[in-house]
């Protein structure tokens, strides 16, 4: 029923933006994971100005489109569309990654972080060896959750040339007149990438279980 | 038990929704032959024309310079609408003996065989295979695939790509023209040419192709872009009518070339198309 023609004679388009997602997206995980976490903190920090800072930022940027981002980098800033895109997918997911974040610390019991600091810690300390590793167990599946988000928001490319797997679907989709067959394969190329990633996080929820 | 039932309605439903989308695509051929069959009672266009003293042309309403609303007015206007205006004046003795109505690509041909419209004259490619569909008058607009670039651009036409940055939109024939006629230019493609022209102006690429007739209304609109190196291809437009209607056809090419010999085409021409 389904066409593998279709896939076998445009193995190179598939393959090329298969390539190119993989490396936007391991970019964006990266990067958007660093920025989350720097934000995170920000908006926990017991320091004013900066929890409004972070605030802003996520309020910001997870309030706009995906779309809006990424035209304004490939638009306003210029970029090429690969890189438009993969900084657009990092700034919108660290927003999220972010949030995740801070709940999974706000959800520490404060009695832990009273009793760290009265215990002569210092407010670096306690974070670092008291709460951030409780915290971690409770933000893994949310983690998990931004990241295959990412994956499949990755596509967001194809609208400014990015060169990723959906634009090369688009292209073959337009040429072969095939919609639905071609589409069929640009899925299976995503699930390649996004079915390990839930079983990495399954697995790691699992592991960081058993340490309790 | 409940769970069960519930997954059972669940493969039931997408089944159906499967069956649905096959008879989507079979639906087409049913069409098609229902088309054929009312073919043999056609009246003959011109003579209806005639009865009803007026013409039905589709026009397109998107596409700037040839068919384009005004929105402060809601009248059509452009070279197609002038032409057709002009055709009617010359059939009937008035160019207000016109009615318009809003096609598409995809809507045009279907509105024509039905018998909504009488001609449709909306920028639209001769070609072998819509030949087979409908009947074509002789060209009434010479269109051609072309560049548009910044003024003052380095790239001068089709051979000065090397290297360059070329923007086309997906899955039009242009962006399969110009891989074939440049190779060694990088194509981008975009959904659709207001995000191709909004990619170019702001440096995405070197040039946007397309054709000719499209890229004069990008020009138009922002007068800092030109249009380089002439046609590459021909994309001859016509006015298409109904198949069968050979009178019709030769009544509109006689008045196609009383026009073109009157001067009265080439003021059309010059008033929407600015070289």
């Amino acid at each position: 029923m389904l066409d593998f023609s279709i896939l076998t004679e445009n193995l190179d388009m598939y393959l090329l933006g298969f390539k190119n997602t993989i490396l936007s997206s391991l970019i964006a995980l990266v990067a958007s994971l660093i920025l989350g976490i720097l934000v995170a903190i920000m908006r926990i920090a017991p320091i004013k100005p900066l929890n409004w800072l972070g605030t802003a930022y996520v309020e910001f940027i997870r309030n706009i489109p995906l779309l809006i981002i990424t035209f304004f980098f490939f638009l306003g800033l210029k970029l090429s569309g690969l890189y438009a895109g993969t900084l657009a997918l990092t700034i919108y997911t660290s927003s999220f990654i972010a949030e995740a974040i801070r709940a999974g610390i706000l959800s520490v019991p404060k009695g832990q972080m009273e009793a760290a600091r009265s215990s002569g810690l210092s407010y670096g300390q306690a974070m670092r060896l008291v709460i951030l590793p409780q915290a971690v167990k409770i933000v893994i599946p949310p983690l998990g959750n931004q990241f295959i988000n990412l994956v499949k928001n990755s596509s967001i490319l194809a609208v400014v040339a990015g060169l990723d797997l959906m634009y090369h679907g688009d292209l073959i989709s337009s040429r072969t007149f095939v919609v639905f067959d071609v589409y069929i394969f640009v899925a299976a190329f995503y699930l390649i990438l996004t079915i390990p990633l839930s079983i990495g996080v399954g697995y790691l929820e699992k592991r960081l279980a058993k340490s309790n | 038990m409940l769970k069960k039932k519930k997954w059972v309605k669940l493969s039931l439903l997408s089944l159906l929704a499967v069956i649905l989308l096959a008879g989507c695509s079979s639906g087409k051929d049913a069409d098609k032959g229902k088309e054929d069959g009312s073919k043999g009672k056609d009246t003959d266009v011109l003579t209806q024309v005639k009865e009803k003293d007026e013409i039905v042309f589709g026009v397109k309403n998107d596409t700037r310079l040839f068919g384009l609303k005004n929105p402060s007015t809601g009248e059509v206007e452009g070279f197609d609408i002038d032409i057709a205006k002009a055709l009617a004046a010359e059939i009937l003795g008035d160019e207000n003996k016109v009615k318009f109505k809003e096609v598409t690509s995809k809507t045009r041909m279907a509105l024509l065989n039905n018998g909504d419209i009488d001609a449709i004259v909306a920028t639209m490619t001769i070609t072998e295979d819509r030949k087979k569909e409908v009947d074509f008058t002789d060209v009434y607009f010479d269109a051609g695939q072309s560049l548009l670039v910044k003024k003052g651009s380095d790239v001068k036409g089709i051979d000065s790509l090397k290297g360059k940055k070329v923007l086309a939109v997906k899955g039009s024939t242009s962006s399969i023209n110009i891989r074939e006629k440049a190779p060694e230019a990088q194509v981008l493609e975009f959904e659709n040419y207001s995000e191709a022209f909004a990619a170019l102006k702001s440096g995405q690429g070197d040039a946007l192709t397309t054709d000719d007739s499209i890229l004069y209304g990008m020009a138009d609109e922002d007068p800092s872009y030109e249009l380089v190196g002439g046609t590459f291809t021909e994309e001859p437009y016509g006015i298409a009518v109904k198949k069968g209607n050979e009178d019709f056809v030769a009544e509109l090419n006689k008045a196609l070339k009383t026009l073109k010999d009157s001067g009265k085409y080439e003021e059309i021409h010059d008033k929407w198309i600015k070289h």
